[in-house]
């Protein structure tokens, strides 16, 4: 593999890459102090907007460091294109995994806060004398 | 004419190329069985790691609240501090350079240098091996120091606005005479302390204060500080265990390899050290791995 770079041209990706992953490692580990009002504690970006930003920043960096150690260090960059269709494009399955489970949870949490609001619940209790439950039209009068 | 008979002979060529397609030696591909299998195994190990991380996503998503990360990871070892994702960054970088040092092993293999091999395979051990003792020491005081297993999580949040309570309900005053408020997603601990049962023996119970919410739906409730949302230890624990067994089996693996490289077994074959390559691409996935549980335990 990679028989087409010279042994120093290796040597300097390796260093290369070094500095790659151990920057944005740190730019990472900042900007998650910075937004989560560590080092400025008045500013934070932990609702709303900002929030979705500061995730989708990390995502970003994330995504992009797996990519440089799928590429570079583990040499897909020169596989066959075959090869790196069948490792990669399956993991686009899991594009609809995300989006499904997110769903799920998040209506699993809607069940809750439903489930808890009506434990809370204060029901007046039924007038004396009528029938409770429900009631078949035609079969009652009155 | 000339034209012809040179492409009638490449297809004879061809056939006779295809006659032999099952008889071993042609690489589906362009790489090697071993280490096509080796992918294919990633692909799957990627996909059983997905699952966790998105069921992690998925409760979290379905829980009022969750603990705060840099609250929960802070502690440092032997300094009494608060400081919030320090450490894990340090583990990050172990295993960023065991990453690297790995790399350079491969290429030394490539070179056909057995020493070369041997001494950067061998600082890739090493780098594993701080990994494992960084996350031995990390599950110690979450466990011994905090009280967090698999079945209860003292790191809670709270949900609304509100103040703390005194045991006879008063509204209770910090230390310099302010009412002791706190605010929507403030993170805490609950601590244990010795608590005298009803038959005079003394055990270990959380010690949750009372709470009056002041803001929100549950404005004017009381209550008090609740453990936070079991799932948050089960999955913690789980998937940093599955991590740092694949961590654990790897430096077993890279050990392996590295004594054979050592006696000359893999020199004696004669095909660029594959072994080694084998182990790499197990190791960088590993760190790959990593890159993902970091971002969804620590960062977000």
């Amino acid at each position: 593999m990679a028989g087409h770079q010279t042994y120093e041209e290796q040597k300097a990706l390796v260093f290369r890459g070094l500095m790659i992953l151990g920057v944005v490692t740190i730019v990472e580990v900042v900007i998650a102090l910075f937004a989560k009002g560590h080092i400025v504690p008045s500013i934070r970006f932990t609702e709303g907007f900002g929030h979705y930003l500061y995730m989708l920043l990390m995502i970003g960096f994330s995504l992009f460091k797996a990519y440089f150690i799928i590429f570079y260090f583990m040499h897909m960059a020169y596989e066959v294109r075959g090869l790196v269709m069948s490792v990669l494009l399956p993991t686009t399955l899991l594009i609809w995994a995300i989006i499904a489970f997110f769903q799920e949870g998040n209506s699993w949490g809607a069940r809750r806060e439903l489930i808890q609001e009506k434990n809370e619940e204060v029901v007046s209790p039924a007038p004396v004398g009528k029938p409770q439950g429900y009631i078949l039209p035609g079969t009652m009068k009155g | 004419m000339a034209e012809t008979s040179v492409t009638h002979a490449h297809d004879t060529h061809e056939h006779a190329d295809d006659a032999h397609l099952w008889e071993g030696g042609k690489e589906p591909l362009k790489a090697s069985y071993g280490k096509l299998m080796m992918w294919y195994f990633l692909v799957s190990d990627a996909f059983t790691f997905a699952g966790f991380l998105i069921a992690y996503g998925a409760l979290r998503f379905s829980m009022p609240s969750w603990p705060e990360p840099d609250f929960v990871f802070a502690s440092f070892p032997f300094v009494k501090a608060h400081w919030p994702l320090v450490f894990v960054t340090f583990m990050t970088f172990v295993l960023i350079f065991s990453s690297v040092t790995m790399v350079r092993a491969v290429q030394e293999g490539h070179r056909e240098n057995q020493r070369g091999v041997v001494y950067w395979m061998f600082l890739t051990i090493l780098g594993g091996a701080t990994f494992l003792g960084c996350q031995a020491y990390e599950w110690t005081t979450l466990i011994a120091g905090e009280n967090m297993t698999v079945k209860q999580n003292p790191f809670g949040r709270h949900i609304a606005d509100g103040i703390y309570l005194n045991d006879d309900g008063t509204e209770a005053k910090k230390t310099d005479g302010s009412p002791d408020v706190f605010q929507k997603g403030d993170s805490y601990l609950l601590h244990m302390h010795p608590v005298r049962q009803a038959d005079g023996t003394m055990k270990d119970e959380f010690i949750q204060r009372k709470i009056k919410y002041t803001t929100g739906p549950y404005a004017g409730q009381t209550g008090v500080q609740e453990m936070g949302p079991k799932a948050f230890g089960a999955l913690f624990f789980f998937i940093t265990g599955f991590h740092g067994f694949h961590v654990f089996s790897g430096v077993l693996f890279l050990a392996i390899i590295a004594i054979n490289a050592a006696g000359g077994v893999y020199a004696a074959r004669r095909n660029g050290y594959e072994m080694v390559e084998k182990i790499g691409l197990y190791w960088h996935f590993v760190d790959l791995v990593w890159v993902f549980v970091f971002l969804v335990f620590y960062l977000l």
